[in-house]
């Protein structure tokens, strides 16, 4: 298999007046991998993910994000990729029907691929008995893992997750990781964001963002090894503000 | 004791969020309540900084009834809820000053309690809070929920959404204050941060699954726990959830967390069967039990 990449970003940086929130990144991503995008709050993750999913424009440098250039086809990159965050995933008002039918729509599949999406989700999920509920009147864990669902429904190539599992309890944690390995193994790739350091372990690559810059990359075997702790937590710790 | 709860029950409409709760804590003691969201934290915090009647059962904080002393016990506790609940158009400043106002005191008077913690914010004293970052906005609700000197402190998830130095730092704060006598009950949904405390409650749809200190929390696990590897982490995964013997399988850092239905059981087998499933580099060794792991196994 030819290793493709599907993000490709070359010394990207985003100013804010003399602020510079994102200072010259460059890494890339392969296609199906599970890639983690760790950094302190602040680091610079949120702003560089904007402009990776086309939704901020960057102040120079290049990205390339499943082919499309970030600054002449942020709107072929909206198509092409899914988005999730902690914050925003699902509408709270409608049905998980709704907002199956509702974003289905919105990425432009057909009425019939709905449907055939739909019932396909909902016996994955094991959603019967809860498929005419209001969203909003679900547990946590449930509404992450339909919002992971629903990012898929087009197929895009890449999936975005800012803290997908902020909040969520422990083996629902572990369901939805489950969820994305599924996704990799099929090919999708999947750009994760977490607090939790135990799940920058399950990727495939981390990077650390400290301070609008990336300061490591590599697998969390290699990171361990280099910094020459025993987990993710420490390389963490270590690197992100240098403490001890 | 600090804080006594006895048989605690709140609904709201159908749901029940607090479910015959009853725990208590000692003076100067540092409890977690450990949970995801929804496990009814928040509730057990509002019920016991008088913002919220329970349906049933009793409390006391600080040696006052929740419902017969609720204006004692309001002079007597600090409360940082999970929202960031300052005033966004005054400064740090100015909502330090307020919150001692009220409260009939001054920054002056309590300065001591909360230098450690003002001191790295009082540079932006003059920004608006609203402007703050993250980890700023955290020092000031704190600072503002102990400048009355409060005899309890209740942090309502103060480190969700914070990233692992700022959380350490936060630990650490916890811990100086603890030293000056303040009771603190504090949520997380963190389970490291368990390990942090005196004694822990782990609680899930509103009901305690377990009491204890985070040391012995972790004998209630009843078996033996192993370290899985291999050189696909997915196919690992299905590959266990397969094997006939198999109790739970979870992802856990860069090894999978497997526990076997048998009492003993030999690992060889094991082995060979994951092999036959065509996974290489295959590791099983027996780990420690962990909070999470005892965690899930109650919930289960």
């Amino acid at each position: 298999m030819i290793e493709t990449n599907v993000i490709q970003v070359e010394n990207l940086t985003k100013k804010f007046g003399d602020f510079i929130a994102v200072n010259a990144i460059t890494f890339e991503v392969k296609r199906g991998e599970i890639f983690g995008f760790l950094g302190a709050n602040g680091a610079g993750k949120t702003t560089a993910m904007k402009m990776l999913i086309g939704i901020s424009s960057p102040t120079s440098g290049n990205a390339k994000v499943a082919d499309f250039d970030v600054f002449t086809n942020s709107e072929d990159i909206k198509k092409n990729i899914g988005y999730m965050s902690q914050k925003f995933a699902l509408y709270d008002d409608l049905t998980v029907k709704e907002n199956i039918t509702f974003f289905g729509g919105i990425y432009g599949l057909s009425r019939k691929k709905i449907e055939e999406k739909r019932q396909l989700l909902v016996e994955e999920l094991g959603l019967q008995n809860i498929v005419n509920e209001l969203v909003g009147s679900l547990p946590l864990g449930w509404k992450q893992k339909i919002a992971f669902s629903v990012a898929l429904l087009h197929e895009p190539k890449i999936v975005f997750l800012d803290e997908p599992t902020g909040g969520v309890d422990p083996i629902t944690r572990r369901q939805f990781w489950e969820m994305i390995y599924k996704a990799s193994n099929n090919g999708t790739t999947v750009f994760v964001t977490t607090h939790y350091m135990d799940e920058a372990e399950y990727c495939d690559r981390v990077s650390i963002m400290v301070e609008g810059k990336i300061e490591a990359l590599d697998t969390p075997k290699k990171l361990k090894e280099k910094f020459k702790v025993n987990s993710m937590n420490d390389v963490f710790l270590k690197l992100a503000r240098n403490i001890e | 004791m600090s804080i006594i709860i006895k048989n605690i029950n709140k609904s709201f409409n159908q749901v029940i969020a607090v479910n015959d709760v009853s725990f208590e804590v000692k003076k100067g003691e540092l409890f977690g309540l450990i949970g995801p969201d929804g496990a009814g934290k928040t509730t057990i915090f509002r019920i016991l900084t008088t913002l919220l009647f329970a349906d049933k059962g009793f409390a006391k904080v600080a040696g006052f009834d929740v419902i017969k002393d609720y204006k004692k016990i309001r002079s007597n506790v600090g409360y940082m809820p999970g929202r960031f609940s300052l005033y966004q158009d005054l400064t740090v400043e100015e909502n330090l000053t307020f919150f001692a106002t009220i409260f009939g005191t001054t920054i002056e008077e309590n300065y001591d309690l909360i230098k450690d913690i003002y001191i790295q914010i009082e540079p932006f004293k003059n920004r608006r809070a609203g402007k703050l970052s993250g980890g700023m906005k955290q020092k000031l609700a704190l600072s503002c929920a102990l400048i009355h000197k409060p005899k309890v402190l209740f942090l309502d998830e103060p480190t969700t959404g914070v990233d692992p130095v700022s959380r350490k730092e936060f630990w650490e704060m916890l811990k100086r204050l603890q030293q000056k006598g303040i009771t603190i009950l504090v949520s997380t949904p963190y389970m490291d941060e368990a390990a942090l405390c005196d004694r822990i409650a782990l609680i899930q749809n509103g009901k305690i699954l377990q009491i204890d200190d985070p040391k012995e929390i972790v004998k209630h696990f009843p078996t033996t726990i192993y370290d899985i590897k291999a050189n696909n982490i997915y196919k690992l995964l299905l590959a266990l959830k397969e094997y006939k013997h198999s109790y739970s399988v979870y992802p856990f850092g860069e090894f999978v967390h497997y526990t076997d239905k048998r009492d003993a059981f030999d690992t060889k087998e094991l082995f060979q069967f994951l092999k036959d499933k065509g996974l290489n580099n295959i590791i099983i060794q027996p780990t420690e039990t962990t909070i999470e792991d005892t965690f899930m196994e109650l919930a289960k």
